[in-house]
């Protein structure tokens, strides 16, 4: 909201200085986003009278004018169309900073105009900055004091002011004195309102009937026959630009100008084009067609209100009038409507037809519905002002939703239970009382009776006034305590522990940890195998999408992750590592979405980046599956990998990570055709898992493990076997022999040294008991029984 | 021993000293001529078994013979020492090569700034929590005092997800704010209450340097007998000077958010300018970071907590904007593009 401070100052006076007012005004919730100053360069432009006006000798189109200046009377060359002797004008005298035809600040200076000296201008309106007129000059009001700096007279100073959603009765200049005032303790001088009564009774000559008065609660209406519609004067008009706003005609602009003064929009009817001179305030009828002041034909519903005479609509309610119910120059009778609209039905119905005004944006914050019989005879003074005509006899008021005045009992002591700090009640009192609160002491004066003032429409609770002393006092004022309160039994959240040990282990393996958004794109959804999708749920749409780019919820993390892997590759020459971990939506048969936490990983085989003393190991399958093995053993759990044929993966090049026999996750070489769908370098790996589960399985509390204190003994076992034997076959059978504490597989070879169809192991064995050290003898006897063991059920035989 | 044996004995280990080569050497030598076991130190022991004369004189000369034995050991030790030092010098490193570097791991920024902003909390006794990102309508709005058509809800921008459950629920919504937690909190258990819940949200919005449609907040909450806007004034201005340093300047101004009365808004003077206004603080000197307020009483009385009797705090910041201030980040997109020369700053 705009406030011009001159405008401002004819409600409430105010001594501090300015920014101090503005700072007051935001810490009581006023936020003062900006300060324009109008006329800050207004050096050397004076208010003048135009004296003499002559033809120019040598130009059909200028003109000398002689312009009285009280000191001085130069005469200067000017082309604007209306000069006329005894107007009042802003007279540039040279040296002046004047906007130029660009826009830009220019200086003035002498200049010879078909062979006539002109020291000095007569100014427009743009040239001044003040808008984009330039027609002619600005001619001021007849009351100009001649000589004085424009500057003095015309200039202002604009705050724009952000005010909250709750406050509608401060996108007003009233409003926002009404804070001034309570802010700095001076008075409010509101205009009285008077005007007579001329024209006929206005029952007889226009009705009004509320036909949705659940949407509509009231509805003030007033008629002024015989005006001359013109241009306002210069000061409304100047007003109305301040405060961002266009001039149209006096009419309308009384009615913009009461909507910046009191916060109510009115709007003003050709009454000409009512027909059966009624108002039908009424919801429109399906597919109902009107066009819009803005000139846009609309197609209406049935859940909009509109403003109908006896046949059509004549303005959507609230939010635009219609077209051919507009005020124009020949219009002589006008209807003004000053009406209080339901919140609801406003707002549905800006969004509906995506149309918003100043008036609705006023309309579904929810106004005062007595301020609509205020405004509206505001406006009526102010139009038999300006553009004269006989006012109607009497007000139509249809008012179906009258309501109580609010009273609220208010105690100190809750005072000090919210805000923490003790105030006396005559200090409440006084504060309430600045701000337009009627207080009645009772019950031995410990509790208030608080009336709250009709225009304020947020205040219907204790807690609202306690806000109300708080801001007006300062909550600079208010005491800076710690928590006293009892601290609440301590619930354990397992899944934060978790996640923070998850990314720790991650991050200690290298690991960069990445976020990506959780909305995603059909197309990049079917990158993946298709295969995965029909497996997978639907995933979950967004109604009202920002672009198909965005528009479902993630399935799972690997689309994110490998999308962002290859956007890194293009800048990244070393390897990459990345992680994510984060939350996969799929439909459920609670009242809302599974939401799963996942994880996911992916590093590529990048060469590690260039080195002096080498290259180190490339990253392949058993990089990644490490990853997983260090990360699920920190987390206390013993996982197991079996060959899957996850579609995403390369055939035979992944595992599916099993812990007590659940899947829990894969790990895996990435698909060619993926990588490709991916725009990825070279081969990539994947890690998922999910955290749901694991977490079910985790056992995170660890038990110390006392060190062996006997010596142990090594022996070294190389074993051939037939290929297809694995490696988990071979190293269970040992690992659970008796004394085997450790076995570690230091070599495996298959090639030219050994026969065809084999391959060979090489086990390093660590032979420990806790209790004593152990003999020769026995290991030879036990790795014995293991090479029989061996023999019989995979067909090992040592290597020679 | 006689005394032409000592003698011997010494201009013989005084020549063998001369021809040690290394240290090792060196001990053996020391342990022939001045080991407990060593002819020299025998013959000192058997001193006392001589006649008075003899030992005097034998006495005497044997521990000068020691004392020079040992000298000359320390200054050989020396010696081969030096040598030694000077000899591994020819296998000297160009120490100005480049060291092997170690790929560092990293959390992602706003992953940290939450940690850090958690921690702070839970050292004043809050816990953790967390709730859904795709929330009903009733928790996001409703049950915040923000029935449908309430202005307030132009404030939060809203993803609605088309999403129909069997029992025919409202429609959902990707949750705007962390708020809801505090509802699904008091819903489930009683006062004492002193949560935290860190999260994604949603919103619908264009994109630009300073807008993003998903970013991250903490929420806090706080309900119980007695707890006041002063307090909220400690604990929030406690909290500032833990995470942007003990100097920084806090202000706490009324603000309206739905949800609270009296609402607060809390900002800290500009990091860039310290209060004097630039363009990062719009010229204002201040920075907001954050809203809060006493919980409204009808929020309370919406999940059964009595407002008479219980009052409570609550407050959300935004997760972004703190490194974004600190850390001089000029374009919040840089958050979620991912790019690891931006992550890896941190």
């Amino acid at each position: 909201m705009k406030i011009s401070i001159k405008w401002l100052r004819e409600y409430v006076d105010f001594s501090p200085p300015l920014e101090k007012m503005a700072e007051r005004l935001t810490m009581a919730g006023l936020e003062v986003g900006g300060m324009q100053t109008i006329g800050g360069e207004w050096y050397d432009v004076v208010v003048g009278m135009i004296v003499r006006v002559e033809p120019h000798p040598n130009a059909d189109r200028l003109r000398l004018v002689t312009v009285d200046l009280g000191k001085k009377q130069p005469t200067v060359v000017c082309g604007a169309p209306n000069l006329i002797i005894g107007d009042k004008i802003a007279f540039a005298c040279t040296g002046a900073q004047l906007v130029d035809d660009n826009g830009k600040l220019v200086q003035l200076k002498p200049a010879k105009i078909r062979g006539i000296l002109s020291e000095g201008m007569v100014c427009s309106e743009r040239e001044l900055g003040l808008s984009d007129r330039h027609e002619g000059i600005m001619v001021l009001p007849a009351d100009a004091p001649v000589g004085v700096l424009l500057k003095d007279y015309l200039g202002d100073i604009v705050l724009d002011i952000d005010v909250t959603p709750n406050r509608p009765d401060c996108l007003s200049v009233i409003g926002i004195a009404r804070e001034v005032v309570a802010l700095v303790g001076s008075k409010l001088d509101i205009p009285d309102v008077c005007y007579d009564e001329t024209g006929d009774a206005i029952d007889a000559s226009a009705s009004v009937e509320v036909l949705a008065p659940e949407l509509c609660p009231r509805y003030c209406a007033s008629l002024i026959t015989g005006i001359e519609i013109g241009p306002s004067p210069q000061w409304l008009q100047q007003r109305l630009i301040s405060s961002g706003m266009r001039p149209i005609n006096n009419v309308v602009d009384v009615t913009n100008y009461v909507m910046l003064e009191f916060g109510q929009p009115l709007h003003a009817f050709d009454f000409a084009n009512i027909r059966g001179n009624t108002i039908i305030v009424r919801r429109a009828k399906q597919g109902e067609v009107m066009t819009t002041l803005d000139g846009i034909e609309r197609t209406l519903s049935e859940d909009l209100l509109v403003i109908a005479d006896k046949e059509r609509p004549v303005a959507v309610a609230g939010i635009m009038g219609g077209l051919h119910s507009e005020v124009t120059d020949s219009t002589t009778t006008v209807l003004i409507e000053s009406a209080n609209f339901s919140r609801a039905a406003i707002h549905r119905g800006s969004i509906k037809l995506k149309l918003s005004s100043e008036a609705s944006l006023r309309f579904e914050k929810g106004l005062s519905r007595t301020l609509s019989l205020v405004a509206l005879k505001r406006a009526i003074q102010l139009m038999q002002q300006l553009a004269g005509g006989k006012v109607a006899r009497g007000i139509i008021d249809v008012y179906p939703g009258k309501q109580q005045r609010e009273t609220i009992l208010l105690s100190a002591a809750e005072v000090k239970r919210l805000l923490g700090m003790e105030l006396k009640v005559t200090e409440i009192v006084k504060t309430l009382e600045l701000l337009g609160f009627v207080c009645k002491q009772t019950m031995g004066a410990s509790q208030i009776r608080v009336s709250v003032p009709w225009w304020r429409t947020d205040i219907s609770c204790q807690a609202d006034l306690v806000e109300e002393v708080a801001r007006i006092i300062g909550y600079d004022d208010i005491p800076t305590t710690m928590l006293s309160a009892a601290l609440s039994e301590y619930e354990p959240v397992s899944a934060i522990n978790f996640r923070r040990e998850i990314r720790d282990v991650l991050v200690s393996c290298g690991f960069q940890e990445v976020l990506n958004y959780s909305l995603t794109s059909l197309e990049m959804m079917s990158r993946l195998s298709p295969d995965l999708h029909q497996a997978c749920p639907k995933p979950i749409q967004i109604a009202n999408p920002m672009s198909r780019e965005y528009e479902y919820l993630r399935l799972n993390l690997r689309a994110g992750i490998l999308a962002t892997l290859g956007r890194n590759e293009r800048h990244q020459e070393d390897s990459i590592r990345i992680f994510e971990i984060g939350k996969a939506f799929l439909p459920g048969p609670k009242d809302l979405p599974e939401e799963r936490e996942m994880f996911c990983a992916v590093l590529n085989d990048a060469p590690a980046g260039l080195f002096w003393k080498g290259k180190p190991d490339p990253v392949d399958f058993f990089v990644a599956k490490g990853v997983v093995e260090t990360l699920l053993e920190r987390l206390g759990l013993r996982a197991e990998f079996e060959p899957d044929d996850d579609e995403d993966l390369y055939p035979g090049r992944n595992a599916a990570i099993t812990i007590d026999g659940n899947k829990v996750g894969v790990v895996g070489e990435l698909h060619p055709k993926i990588a490709k769908a991916f725009d990825l370098c070279g081969t990539a790996y994947l890690i998922e898992l999910d955290m749901d589960r694991i977490l079910l399985l985790a056992d995170i509390i660890k038990k110390y493990q006392p060190m062996a204190r006997y010596p142990s003994t090594t022996r070294d076992l190389a074993l051939l076997v037939d290929e297809q034997v694995t490696y988990k076959q071979v190293y269970d059978i040992i690992k659970h022999s008796p004394l085997v504490s450790q076995v570690t597989l230091f070599d495996l070879y298959s090639g030219e040294q050994v026969a065809k169809g084999k391959k060979s192991f090489a086990f390093r064995i660590v032979y420990q008991l806790p209790t004593r050290t152990l003999t020769d003898e026995e290991v030879d006897k036990v790795q014995q029984q293991i090479l029989g063991k061996l023999a019989g059920k995979v067909g090992a035989a040592l290597r020679a | 021993m006689l005394l032409n044996q000592l003698e011997e004995l010494f201009s013989g280990a005084c020549d063998e000293l001369a021809k040690l080569t290394n240290l090792k050497e060196l001990e053996d030598w020391r342990v022939r001529y001045l080991g407990r076991k060593s002819s020299l130190i025998q013959a000192l022991r058997a001193l006392a078994d001589l006649p008075l004369e003899e030992r005097r004189s034998a006495g005497a000369r044997a521990n000068e013979i020691k004392k020079a034995l040992e000298a000359s050991l320390e200054e050989k030790q020396k010696e081969l020492e030096r040598g030694l030092s000077s000899s591994l010098r020819h296998g000297s490193l160009d120490v100005t090569l480049p060291g092997g570097k170690i790929p560092l791991g990293r959390l992602h920024l706003t992953t940290q700034t939450i940690n850090e902003i958690c921690n702070i909390f839970v050292g004043m006794g809050f816990q953790i929590v967390e709730g859904p990102e795709v929330e009903r309508e009733h928790y996001n709005f409703e049950a915040l005092n923000m029935p449908e058509d309430h202005p307030a809800r132009d404030m939060f921008a809203t993803l609605w997800v088309d999403y129909q459950t069997e029992t025919g629920e409202k429609p959902m919504l990707l949750r705007t704010h962390t708020s809801p937690v505090q509802v699904r909190v008091m819903e489930r258990t009683s006062p004492p209450i002193r949560i935290i819940a860190p999260g994604r949200v949603y919103r619908y919005e264009a994109t630009d340097a300073t807008h993003e449609w998903m970013f991250h907040q903490v929420e806090g909450l706080a309900v119980d007998k007695n707890i006041t806007l002063a307090d909220l004034k400690g604990t929030l201005f406690e909290f500032a000077r833990r995470l942007f340093g003990v100097d920084r300047k806090c202000r706490f101004r009324c603000d309206y958010f739905p949800f609270v009365e009296p609402g607060v808004e809390v900002a800290i003077d500009c990091l860039a300018c310290g209060g004097s206004g630039c363009r990062l603080c719009s010229n204002s000197g201040w920075i907001e970071i954050l809203g809060a307020g006493m919980v409204h009483p009808d929020v309370l009385r919406g999940v059964g907590i009595d407002p008479d009797v219980y009052s409570g705090f609550a407050f959300g910041m935004g997760v972004e904007r703190i490194p974004m201030l600190r850390y001089g980040i000029e374009d919040i997109r840089l958050f979620y593009s991912n790019d690891i020369r931006f992550l890896g700053q941190f």
